[in-house]
């Protein structure tokens, strides 16, 4: 499928891609969570790159960090001190986890990179005074990051931004339906391909490229696939190998709440009234991240709503060792699962090298026990 | 305490352990006595509930009691069954087992009214209470604190000031009574003095020999933490400041012939606190000052009396570990100055993340800037199975030999 081929390419080379950004003149400002505030680096005309963290191993971080720490902060710093993010112009870091907080002390230090933002959110979002400080923290950034660029960022600049990023999370949102109703139509590790791919392009560019892909899959198409239905529930999924061993094991993922997939793109920001403060109602309201908070039940109420939603057989919850906010959720949550009497997994992984022949047992146990 | 001489011998010890229980068996018959328990995190904004009458209970300074009484890793292993990970914070881990099975060492803390979690030490905090207010089905309190990495920020500032008031609010409903500001102000009042009373217990170390180490400062600090804003408190370390000035006076240190002076990051390893404590006395060393426990009382001075809510607001944004690692590294450089430090000891804890991260990097910085030596502990605060005692020998006996060393002996 050539509308594939675009998400497949910058997928397998990020930085590559980063580098042909870099020559167009444009700033990249990397990024490391779903709460990094897409809309107002695109409405300055910089591309925001997410940060996976490397593959290779860790030779320069472990000068810096604890190995107690997960491969997306230990992996992201290796990257940044091999100078293989040398292409960033600055990072943002959102405020969410104690990793991730250090991390950001860690990288301002060391990472010898030009701006450096730190976005302090609250880290409850279900109160009046937490919403209001939610915009106010966002419109510091917009004037951080206008003064660090040198560019304006105008009230029409973030509405068109907005709207180009709604249009992009709309595009999302049908690719998910789409394989919800047909899972055959387009494989696990497609899906993952193109969402991480997203995350690091010119993000007019993506919404293009996925309009393009969605309308290619909307045509009738045969294609009904016999396989257990499964739904991810973590936070950053950097495996991509776990699609096809699930598919493989005879499963197929229908949906999940990642960081690297619903959470990404779930939620609409208001076209209407002052855009900061609609940005940071979507960050107060889409399903929300364990390290911050809603309410007691908030995470195992979205979960259950996916399940149900995407008539999931089974539950994996797969998350990255180290990952304190999640590690935290998962015994209320799988209790949550087994009240309902869906089966579900646990599987951790260290990084994306982990064991494959592990993991494919496990998973193969799991989805024959469906 | 019995097999130690004379001159580890504090007399407050008993007095202290006195208030404990007393406080603990207070708080277990609150609800006989129609009053109100909440538990608070370590950091958390206690004064508002002296103010109103409420108990406060801090499940840290139990699980700091489960370890001190080698209670722990059983705790940790029923969470574990439970579904927890063993790589999350070992405290959460012994508490939430505690709950649901009444154990420990003073058979389970009294069940809460209500919670009250403040993030201004760590996240996990607020995934731990998180746990506890879906078990116990009681309202949650967070009071959100910004971290703080340059700078606080305007807007953090009126969040917070805006959130005290809110905990107002939060603490008149579940109390059923009027807030008090002015039983705020005194108990307040009360608060700054017991941290001042406190910082001067600590100073008292800056002397030589010093009269107490830091683990009896972990020891002593379980009033600070569960009992600041009560009178009880600030007469205590009265008395307790005034036998180490009488130490000092009559030239008693807490460890014979005293040769070197370290200082100690990060919390203590709660099950190990003897064990250290002799290692390093067997090489004429003591740990003389401590991050953790002066951590109570860094922010003083930010506490106005005419303004207590912003002000309070103010300063527990402001603690020692709601900062950037540059920030810490003040404090830290402080010390060293000012207690003379040969040496830093950094307990690299797995429980907690925020505290040890950046430890690598602050520990080469106080070499490059002092000289002087640093040791790295990779340990657990409560998590006995993370720790390797021989291991732990063999580096403590190379890194006092480096002190020995630079001082040329």
């Amino acid at each position: 499928m050539k509308e594939l081929e675009v998400f497949r390419k910058i997928a397998a080379n990020p930085f590559g891609y980063a580098g042909e950004i870099k020559k167009s003149g444009k700033k990249i400002i990397g990024t490391f969570c779903s709460y990094a505030p897409e809309e107002i680096i695109t409405a300055a005309g910089a591309v925001p790159f997410r940060i996976f963290g490397t593959n290779e191993t860790i030779t320069r971080a472990d000068a810096h960090i604890q190995a107690y720490c997960c491969s997306l902060v230990r992996g992201g710093l290796e990257d940044a001190l091999s100078g293989r993010l040398g292409f960033i112009d600055g990072t943002v870091f959102p405020h969410t986890c104690d990793s991730i907080q250090r991390l950001s002390d860690i990288w301002r230090l060391n990472g010898k990179f030009n701006f450096h933002f730190d976005v302090i959110m609250p880290v409850k979002l279900n109160t009046q005074s937490a919403r209001t400080y939610m915009c106010d923290v966002l419109e510091k950034f917009r004037r951080e990051l206008q003064e660090s660029l040198g560019v304006e960022i105008t009230e029409d600049k973030l509405k068109a931004s907005i709207s180009m990023h709604n249009r992009l999370r709309e595009n999302l949102n049908k690719l998910y339906d789409i394989r919800m109703t047909n899972p055959g139509l387009i494989s696990g590790s497609d899906i993952h391909s193109v969402i991480k791919a997203v995350m690091v392009m010119d993000r007019t560019d993506a919404a293009v490229a996925t309009g393009t892909l969605v309308a290619h899959l909307e045509n009738p198409k045969q294609g009904s696939l016999k396989a257990k239905r499964i739904f991810l529930s973590g936070g950053a999924c950097i495996h991509p190998d776990i699609y096809s061993i699930i598919e493989e094991s005879g499963g197929v993922v229908v949906g999940d709440e990642l960081c690297t997939g619903t959470r990404y793109f779930e939620g609409k920001v208001s076209e209407n009234g002052d855009p900061v403060k609609s940005i940071a109602d979507r960050f107060c309201d889409r399903l929300v991240c364990p390290a911050k908070y809603f309410s007691n039940t908030a995470r195992g109420d979205e979960l259950l709503d996916g399940v149900k939603k995407t008539g999931s057989d089974g539950v994996i919850f797969f998350y990255l060792k180290f990952c304190d906010p999640h590690s935290f959720d998962y015994p209320y949550m799988a209790e949550y699962m087994k009240k309902a009497d869906i089966p579900n997994m646990l599987l951790e992984i260290e990084d994306s090298s982990g064991s494959e022949g592990q993991l494919r047992t496990r998973i193969e146990t799991f989805i024959s026990t469906l | 305490m019995t097999e130690k001489s004379d001159n580890t011998k504090i007399r407050s010890v008993k007095r202290m352990k006195e208030i404990m229980t007393a406080y603990y068996i207070d708080a277990k018959t609150a609800g006989q006595n129609g009053k109100k328990v909440a538990w608070i995190t370590s950091g958390g904004p206690v004064e508002p509930l002296i103010a109103m009458d409420v108990i406060p209970v801090y499940p840290e300074n139990h699980s700091a009691m489960i370890g001190s009484t080698k209670m722990a890793i059983d705790l940790c292993e029923k969470a574990e069954a439970m579904g927890y990970s063993r790589d999350i914070c070992s405290y959460a881990r012994a508490d939430i087992a505690c709950a649901t099975v009444n154990g420990g060492p003073i058979g389970g803390l009294p069940r809460p009214d209500f919670l009250v979690c403040c993030n201004n030490i760590c996240g996990t905090v607020m995934k731990w209470y998180e746990v506890q207010a879906r078990y116990f089905n009681v309202p949650l309190f967070i009071f959100d604190t910004p971290f703080i990495h340059t700078d606080f920020s305007q807007e953090a500032r009126t969040y917070v000031v805006k959130q005290m008031e809110e905990y107002f609010i939060f603490l008149e409903e579940q109390c059923g009574k009027k807030f008090d500001r002015d039983k705020l102000k005194d108990v307040v009042k009360k608060s700054v003095e017991a941290q001042r009373l406190w910082k001067e217990v600590l100073a008292t170390t800056k002397h030589n020999p010093a009269p107490m180490s830091a683990f009896d400062a972990f020891f002593h600090l379980g009033l600070i933490v569960t009992l600041r804003g009560t009178e009880t408190v600030n007469d205590y370390y009265t008395e307790l400041r005034d036998e180490m000035n009488e130490r000092i006076q009559n030239g008693i240190g807490i460890i014979q012939e005293q040769k070197y002076r370290l200082l100690w990051d990060n919390l203590p390893l709660w099950y190990k606190t003897k064990w250290l404590s002799d290692t390093f006395a067997s090489h004429n060393a003591c740990l003389v000052a401590d991050t953790y426990t002066s951590a109570w009382s860094f922010v003083i001075d930010m506490i106005d009396l005419d303004k207590p809510v912003e002000s309070l607001a103010m300063a527990y944004s402001n603690v020692y570990i709601n900062i950037s690692i540059d920030r810490m590294y003040e404090n830290l450089s402080t010390m060293i100055t000012e207690w003379k430090a040969d040496g830093l000891v950094l307990h690299s804890n797995r429980s907690c993340k925020p505290y040890s991260f950046g430890q690598y990097d602050t520990a080469r910085r106080v070499s490059d800037e002092f000289g002087i030596p640093t040791l790295m502990l990779e340990a657990d605060m409560l998590d006995g199975r993370l720790f390797n005692e021989s291991q732990a020998q063999t580096r403590i006996d190379a890194f006092i030999e480096l002190i020995r060393q630079r001082k040329g002996e």
